[in-house]
């Protein structure tokens, strides 16, 4: 479904011939985006050997993807992707998951959280929450496929910690992330140099906002998971955040499960992930709800996020998204 | 949207409680004006404690690009530290290394919007490996803001910012002279400083440079105009930055395309009318090209014209720089990765023996680098350094006698590349005329580096002795 169709199409052409005329030729910033994003997956594919795209079905991730589908038309996407499921997922998501990659014609490789938790590698924590425990797969799962560049989601705008991450950022063989000896990025030269056992994580929307990425979904009419959308859901109170009732968020007796309209912003893993109350029916309104709003979308629905004041930082040096 | 106030709970949206015309007034990025928003690159400057770091955080807070968690955890970690207000300067500094230091340690990028405008701005620290950070965070600026301490007036520091700037070639600049609250709000100190500012951008040739009397501590002329400067008549550093054109005209310049690479499906192709397609995919470096434009490809020197201009949302008649697209060409000839597809008239000779200025980024010194590769635009080669011709005084900015670079050091070399590269002046072409430097061992980046000697000014002439034949052109 549609959502963006009640937008205005976008008419490059007669735009540029007016703008000729008119002796302005400047690029409206989605397609100034765009344009850098596009050049980011070109350089990548074309001096990497083993690129791959984390794909979870979230909405950073769905426009990677369709980015990427726009670099190399009309070859096909020329890597393939890879999700790391906590299995703590909406089943939703998962279906579009699926669906999405299934459509561009892509490989999908699944690392599994669940996998580990069974065979002792890794154990579950006390919180439930299962988005730290996603590093070691994710680490793993590079070394096995020999992935040598990443293609991640993260945005400058999200977290400070990631404000200081190149769009090439070299990881050891560890994954660690070394904020303070980052390679120096000038103009639009990359450079992706590693050695064996090294990789580069390739962040395509480092200069996109949340608000840049829904002016984009609309505009591009981009199907997203529907719990982007307001929809009635069960939901309960938890540390200030509204859970979904779910297999793994089952409330605590002291908790009261409401049904609200509500929607995503971020969506992961269930546990920890919460809904905003929400009318934005359309694409259209969630442009006019994330314009307005007044709470980051991480500090809005991301309880692991409010661990302490460096928990992403944290995370990214040991190898985490 | 349908007001629905009474349902709200934390955590909960405002958007809920207001209608998109109010929203369209009230909120100072509407939804709908993007498809004629443009989006302008900045990059501060300045002196240890001249307020840069509270300058950003003002401008976030100030066009309400902060929101209320961030200013939350603001005013609390503000409070543990036992400060009387929220200390705007914690918005920036983003490592835990940082923030226990109480300095910027790397390049931050922020974001924020107006009405008709989006902003990145690049937020580079004022003394850790200052140049080092500032020729990466300007490398891609439209604009410049730097810090001016109205107490202290133009200092060397000042002058070699001012001349970091030149050197890459920043189309604008923008002074912010602030502690105007510790001075008075005097207008003679505005006025003097003003003044000095106007000298040093001529002496160094810089096109565009603007003042505004500004306290960024307490908000004066960031956004909002002061009423403590009732003699000021110009406009607010924002309103400044609102106004200022979207780079260079990409109908002036002349057109330059780096081959990214060659998309040739065959029957992968995801439409069977593709499997015979050739295109060349790149973005647009510099200028405009249509359908029918005689080009010549370099370094092989073979001349064709444009068959087509592609993209995956239909074809163009015409595109022009910094779009992506994909390029077909009449003839069917041997391009690949590293080409550069240039308009007829005017494409530049290949070279393998340039003279370039570059800026030293890595702490082992030149000396120690005997071999490396240089990447400019798609094409990486090898490389050797033939001579040091000198270093440049960043202060008398001119070119002093020197054996060898180190870290932060601007110098004029002479290299020889084992491949021809189509190099072109930086002060023409700031994409085609830049390049790195790259330790082909550890693989980091050692130098960023400028073809020709950007800071020469046009009035000067080939025998000056920054010349080289990188400026050829």
């Amino acid at each position: 479904m549609n959502k963006g169709r009640e937008l205005a199409e976008h008419e490059d052409l007669k735009e540029a011939e007016a703008e000729f005329a008119a002796g302005r030729l400047v690029l409206d910033h989605l397609d100034t985006l765009e344009s850098e994003s596009i050049h980011i997956f070109r350089e990548v594919g074309a001096e990497f050997e083993r690129p791959v795209l984390l794909f979870s079905g979230g909405k950073d991730s769905v426009v990677m993807l369709h980015l990427a589908a726009k670099a190399f038309w009309p070859a096909p996407i020329p890597f393939p992707c890879l999700h790391v499921d906590t299995g703590h997922n909406f089943p939703e998501v998962l279906a579009y998951r699926d669906r999405a990659v299934a459509e561009k014609g892509v490989r999908l490789e699944v690392a599994k959280v669940q996998d580990y938790i069974d065979d002792g590698r890794l154990s579950e924590r006390t919180d439930g929450t299962r988005n730290p425990l996603q590093t070691q797969p994710l680490l793993d799962a590079i070394a096995d496929h020999r992935f040598d560049a990443v293609f991640g989601g993260g945005r400058r705008d999200e977290e400070k910690a990631r404000a200081k991450e190149r769009i090439f950022s070299l990881r050891d063989e560890f994954g660690a992330w070394d904020p303070r000896n980052q390679r120096p990025e000038l103009w639009n030269l990359y450079n992706g140099r590693h050695r064996p056992g090294e990789h580069v994580r390739v962040f395509p929307l480092s200069n996109w906002t949340e608000l840049d990425v829904w002016r984009y979904i609309a505009r591009e009419s981009i199907d997203l998971p529907e719990l982007y959308y307001a929809h009635q859901r069960e939901v309960f109170e938890r540390d200030g955040m509204l859970l979904a009732v779910g297999q793994v968020s089952q409330p605590q007796e002291s908790e009261t499960v409401v049904t609200k309209q509500v929607r995503y912003r971020t969506v992961g893993d269930m546990s920890c992930t919460g809904a905003v109350e929400s009318d934005a029916l359309t694409v259209h309104d969630v442009v006019i709800e994330v314009a307005a709003t007044r709470i980051t979308e991480r500090g809005a629905t991301r309880a692991d996020d409010r661990l302490s004041e460096a928990a992403m930082e944290d995370r990214k040096k040991e190898g985490y998204f | 949207m349908t007001p629905n106030a009474a349902t709200l709970d934390a955590p909960t949206l405002d958007a809920a409680t207001l209608d998109a015309a109010t929203l369209d007034a009230a909120t100072p990025d509407p939804p709908n004006n993007y498809l004629h928003s443009t989006l302008l690159r900045l990059a501060t400057a300045g002196s240890v404690d001249d307020g840069k770091s509270t300058l950003v955080g003002r401008l976030l807070h100030d066009s309400k690009s902060v929101l209320a968690d961030q200013l939350d955890a603001l005013e609390r970690v503000s409070r543990d530290r036992g400060l009387a207000h929220a200390d705007l300067a914690l918005l920036t500094d983003g490592l835990r290394a940082e923030r226990e230091q109480g300095i910027t340690i790397d390049v931050a990028y922020r974001y924020f919007a107006t009405a008709d405008r989006s902003f990145i701005l690049a937020d580079c620290p004022g003394h850790v490996q200052y140049t080092r950070n500032t020729v990466t965070g300007t490398s891609t600026a439209d604009a410049v803001v730097l810090l001016v301490d109205a107490r202290k007036g133009v200092l060397e520091q000042t002058r070699r910012h001012l001349a970091v700037t030149a050197l890459l070639r920043v189309p604008h600049v923008v002074v912010a002279v602030n502690k105007m609250d510790l001075v008075g709000f005097d207008e003679d100190i505005y006025t003097q400083v003003a003044a000095d500012l106007a000298v040093v951008a001529s002496e160094l040739g810089l096109p565009d440079l603007r003042t505004v009397p500004v306290s960024a501590l307490e908000g004066d002329n960031i956004v909002d105009r002061s009423a403590r400067t009732d003699w000021y008549e110009g406009p607010t550093l924002l309103e400044v930055l609102e106004a200022l054109p979207v780079a260079d005209n990409p109908g002036d310049e002349e057109f330059r395309f780096p081959v990214q690479l060659t998309l040739r499906p065959q029957g992968a192709a995801r439409d069977a009318a593709h499997r015979e397609y050739r295109g060349y995919a790149g973005q647009i470096a510099s200028g405009v090209v249509r359908v029918g434009d005689p080009v010549v490809v370099l370094p092989s020197g073979r001349a064709t014209t444009i068959a087509g201009i592609d993209t995956a949302d239909g074809q163009l008649d015409l595109a022009f720089a910094p779009r992506s697209v994909t390029l077909r060409l009449v003839d069917d000839i041997d391009l690949a990765r590293g080409d550069l597809i240039a308009a007829a008239a005017s494409a530049p000779e290949p070279t393998r023996d340039l003279v370039a200025t570059v800026c030293w980024l890595s702490h082992t010194p030149l000396s120690k680098h005997s071999r490396l590769l240089l990447k400019h635009t798609t094409c990486t080669t090898a490389a050797i350094i033939s001579a040091v011709d000198g270093v440049l005084d960043l202060d008398a900015v001119r070119i002093v006698a020197a054996q060898d670079l180190g870290l932060n050091d601007i110098g004029q070399l002479r290299i020889h590349t084992a491949d021809p590269i189509a190099a072109e002046p930086y002060a023409r072409h700031r994409r085609t005329g830049a390049f790195l430097l790259i330790d082909p061992q550890s693989g980091q980046t050692v130098a960023a580096g400028m073809i020709g000697n950007p800071l020469r000014k046009d009035s000067e002439t080939a025998t000056d002795s920054l010349a080289g034949n990188g400026d050829h052109a």
